[in-house]
């Protein structure tokens, strides 16, 4: 089970003190909390991709290098990589270029983007959303299998011979999640691949997660990458720590109502009712966070939103703290009690290299040994 | 059969209000019209006043609250729906509104409905026609010909035009709630499109 962060690189005011970081303050900050996600002892480090103010993380590649430098353990991912407006040759380029400077650290989660004009801004049009994200990750998925690439589809130019470099890392791409809040489309399109699908989990009641990943599981099942179970599961989470509960309401109260995405509307009491939001101490996040399996299942990732509503970098860093001390070493012992052998973990570049490996040793016929025992 | 499934929504806001009073002699009349074909009739009532801070956080956050989709579920899954709403500054109410925008667009797909309103003054009876009867169209819902518009002077009038309005109106609703079978419907929320392919129209390649 991996456990993680993610962040949407919002620049937010602090509605405490109306104090704004500037870009340069909260690209450096991310860079800071990161490394503080590694030192923790946390997994995982996902970094979203916006092309629009008041988001910064317009280049994740650069970001995420430039972290890779400086960790040695963490695993480097998106939340999420726009499939649709990117050029999947780009992407296939920055990401195996990524994947060998991080020694094999980096996964990515596709999601298509939300907001409506950054389409045309890159000569698309959201209505074709689904279609864009459907048939640019065909094209990227055989970009890192494929040597050289004939291709023609209805959204970019067509390739005669195209080899994008550098090859993945040894001659395994990275592994990838699909991200999506509603489309059984995208669901239906990580089960095909036999990828990850992620939830994002943090803005709407679990149910409707809860349907949309037993969906996913269940076509994972069909189109042979294993049984349900054993299907790759990723959520997003949100939680708010202090000692005492009614501290940490106190203190976080003042960042929800003000939150750019639900702020002005419930109230936290209700949000953390309805939402996989949890405020409070320590032992209430890890409770929260425990019964998520009973809903969705033995999963693989955990990814938690720390960063963002205009939140200090101090107080963040303070959060991690807690996550990675008191809240995580929890969690792992109760995801890990009556975890069937079966349900795998994450996938990691070594153990898909090793996968890769296994197969095709079993590929190989051995007459040998049959002629000696007969 | 079934007992056929009529949802009533009325949009007003004081307590009692004449557009829930116009909602309610709809909904008994409909009722009638359609006990006197043999059928029998549940009807669930919606006042969006109840449920107006959830269609205010609905539209904030994208998701309602339980007792907000409650509600929905009823007005969506009926085989007939009686919309009222007064009229403010020349059409519908922005609550009335808040709650069609928080719906699922293709979820009043064929559901028949009969569309009333009420105002102070006959000046605005057209505002069933030019304003609610259009937003229904585009949501592909059948509203049936005759809306019912009651302005303060109808409650006192000793003509009997309101009550013949009502008749006819509901008499039209009850004729297609009774062909419906909408609420039996199973709705599978991941149908995928027609032609679906999880590699895209030029395939795997």
């Amino acid at each position: 089970m991996q456990f993680g962060i993610f962040t949407v690189s919002d620049v937010t005011t602090d509605p405490t003190d109306n104090t704004t970081p500037t870009e340069g303050e909260r690209i450096k900050a991310i860079v800071t909390i990161a490394k503080k996600a590694e030192e923790v002892g946390l997994d995982v480090f996902a970094l979203g991709e916006h092309h629009n103010p008041p988001f910064f993380s317009s280049s994740p590649t650069t970001t995420l290098a430039y972290i890779a430098a400086q960790t040695s353990t963490l695993m480097l991912s998106t939340s999420t990589t726009l499939i649709t407006t990117n050029d999947p040759v780009k992407i296939a380029e920055d990401y195996a270029m990524l994947q060998h400077l991080a020694d094999g650290r980096v996964d990515l989660m596709m999601g298509r983007g939300n907001t409506g004009p950054v389409y045309p801004w890159f000569g698309k049009d959201i209505r074709e959303g689904i279609p864009l994200a459907i048939e640019n990750y065909a094209l990227l998925h055989r970009l890192w299998r494929g040597d050289y690439v004939d291709w023609q589809g209805q959204f970019r130019t067509p390739l005669q011979g195209f080899q994008s470099t550098p090859r993945p890392l040894d001659g395994v791409p990275p592994f990838v999640w699909h991200g999506s809040i509603r489309s059984p489309e995208i669901a239906e399109q990580a089960a095909y691949y036999g990828d990850g699908f992620f939830a994002n989990n943090i803005f709407w009641p679990k149910e409707h997660y809860m349907r949309l990943i037993s969906y996913y599981r269940q076509r994972f099942e069909h189109y042979g990458h294993g049984t349900a179970e054993q299907a790759i599961v990723g959520l997003g989470g949100q939680a708010f720590m202090r000692a005492k509960s009614q501290d940490a309401v106190d203190e976080f109260r003042p960042y929800f109502d003000n939150a750019p995405v639900y702020g002005h509307g419930p109230t936290m009491e209700d949000f953390t009712e309805q939402t996989p939001l949890a405020v409070g101490s320590p032992q209430q996040v890890i409770d929260k966070y425990a019964g998520m399996r009973e809903h969705f299942g033995d999963y693989q990732r955990q990814l938690f939103l720390m960063d963002h509503a205009g939140l200090p970098l101090k107080t963040v860093l303070e959060q991690l703290d807690i996550l990675g001390e008191e809240v995580v070493p929890v969690l792992r012992k109760e995801f890990a009690t009556n975890r069937p052998a079966t349900v795998p973990e994450a996938p990691t570049h070594a153990s898909l290299v090793a996968a890769r490996d296994a197969a095709a040793a079993a590929s190989v016929v051995e007459p040998a040994e049959t002629a000696v025992t007969a | 059969m079934t007992a056929r499934k009529l949802a009533v929504v009325s949009a007003g806001l004081s307590q009692p209000s004449s557009t829930r009073l116009l909602a309610d002699r709809l909904a008994e009349a409909t009722v009638n019209a359609l006990r006197g074909r043999g059928l029998e009739v549940e009807v669930t009532t919606l006042e969006l006043r109840d449920v107006a801070t959830d269609v205010t956080n609905n539209l904030v956050t994208g998701y309602p609250s339980p007792k907000l989709e409650s509600a929905i579920e009823k007005v969506t899954g009926a085989d007939g729906l009686i919309a009222v709403t007064p009229i403010f500054t020349t059409s519908y109410s922005g609550l009335f509104k808040s709650f069609i925008d928080v719906l699922d667009p293709q979820s009043l797909t064929g559901l028949p409905v009969l569309l009333g309103a009420t105002g102070g003054t006959e000046r605005h009876s057209l505002a069933i026609d030019y304003a609610m009867r259009p937003l229904f169209s585009y949501l592909h819902a059948v509203a049936v010909p005759t809306g019912v518009y009651a302005a303060s002077s109808d409650w006192g009038s000793a003509e009997a035009g309101l009550a013949d309005r009502i008749e006819r109106a509901a008499s039209e609703l009850a004729g297609l709630v009774a062909e419906s079978d909408r609420s039996q419907h199973v709705r599978d929320p991941f149908a995928l499109p027609e032609g679906f392919s999880p590699v895209g129209g030029f395939g795997a390649q």
